[in-house]
């Protein structure tokens, strides 16, 4: 299984997440979402640039309750709430913010 | 929610060699959706885990000890490591990566996660718990 | 309010039997289990170590693992108790917690 962009083939598992973390470009990130039926806006970058780096400070994709609490911290209670995330990502911030920023799975998301 | 429980993951395992120090972790950070009271105790070898400077890029497999540094976020906030341990390795507080967490009940201030403590306190903690996971 | 802990790995090749002893309270449990049951002999390398809790810590060996390593009752510390399976539920359920030395 395998996103195709301009020449280029990136495999991803089962559920879209891209196999190495490596692979991931912004063209990349519209392709993965255009497959999750998202329009990226500058609001979806937002949010996929944040996950990009707290990933990249901690290793780890934060669960959806950290990622929203720190969203809050550092974009202010308008963005850092349930129905704003839920708005962008439909299908959840974890789910499909993730997959399009390239990172794996948050780790206990099921 | 039910009422909480005081929950205390014991680490005992150098990071890198056996898997348990990684699963240890991952299952503080799934844990940490229950919402209980979680501390984590580190001594003999699990001291190792929060050694500063670890550098995974020559054999192949990744480094999650900044992942420490994220569990402030998780509400995890009591990281005990036992000062006996770190001086039978030759180490010390030093030694250890930072690892800080904001208090949500004092203006949000930054305090260290990491508490060194005696041998004998760590007896203490560990007769405090309702449940003890180990690895 | 007491806890059982169970050690599963010889005394020999790691540790744990040694740091589950230097953390118990006075009135713990302590269990050897599968490898663990070497850290009952009589006579060993750190049978001295173990008799030295053995006044303020309650002692156990799980019975068919040493049986099963061919170490006879007559081998092991005199401090030591040999309980079986139904002795090592019993041990779980009158102690408040469990913990597990790996």
């Amino acid at each position: 299984m395998s996103y195709q962009y301009n020449g280029h083939t990136v495999e991803h598992d089962e559920e879209g997440y891209i196999t190495n973390l490596s692979d991931w470009t912004k063209e990349l990130a519209d392709v993965i979402a255009k497959a999750e039926e998202i329009e990226m806006n500058e609001e979806h970058w937002e949010v996929v640039n944040f996950l990009r780096s707290y990933y990249e400070e901690y290793q780890i994709a934060p669960a959806v309750r950290v990622l929203i609490k720190a969203v809050k911290k550092t974009m202010g209670p308008e963005k850092g709430n349930n129905k704003y995330m839920y708005e962008l990502f439909p299908y959840g911030p974890a789910k499909q913010a993730c997959k399009i920023a390239g990172l794996p799975k948050p780790t206990g998301c099921v | 929610m039910s009422e909480t429980k005081k929950f205390l993951y014991v680490n005992r395992k150098a990071p890198y060699g056996t898997i348990y120090a990684l699963e240890s972790l991952e299952v503080v950070l799934i844990g940490a959706a229950f919402e209980q009271d979680v501390t984590l105790a580190f001594l003999d070898d699990g001291v190792f885990q929060l050694a500063k400077g670890q550098n995974t890029d020559g054999i192949g497999v990744k480094n999650f000890s900044p992942t420490f540094r994220a569990l402030g976020d998780y509400d995890v906030t009591k990281l005990y490591v036992e000062q006996e341990s770190l001086a039978e390795r030759g180490l010390t507080q030093d030694d250890l990566q930072e690892i800080m967490y904001e208090d949500e009940d004092d203006d949000w201030e930054e305090k260290p996660s990491i508490r060194i403590v005696s041998r004998a306190e760590m007896a203490d903690i560990m007769a405090d718990q309702d449940v003890v996971l180990s690895f | 309010m007491s806890t059982l802990h169970t050690v599963n790995k010889s005394p020999f090749a790691n540790q744990s039997l040694l740091s589950c002893l230097g953390h118990c309270k006075n009135g713990d449990a302590v269990l050897m289990i599968e490898d663990a049951v070497y850290g009952a002999l009589a006579g060993s390398g750190v049978a001295e170590a173990v008799k030295a809790h053995a006044g303020t810590v309650s002692i156990y060996v799980l019975s068919e693992d040493a049986a099963a390593r061919g170490i006879a009752d007559d081998r092991l510390l005199s401090e030591i108790t040999g309980i079986g399976y139904d002795g090592f539920v019993d041990l779980v359920a009158t102690h408040d917690r469990t913990q597990n030395w790996l």
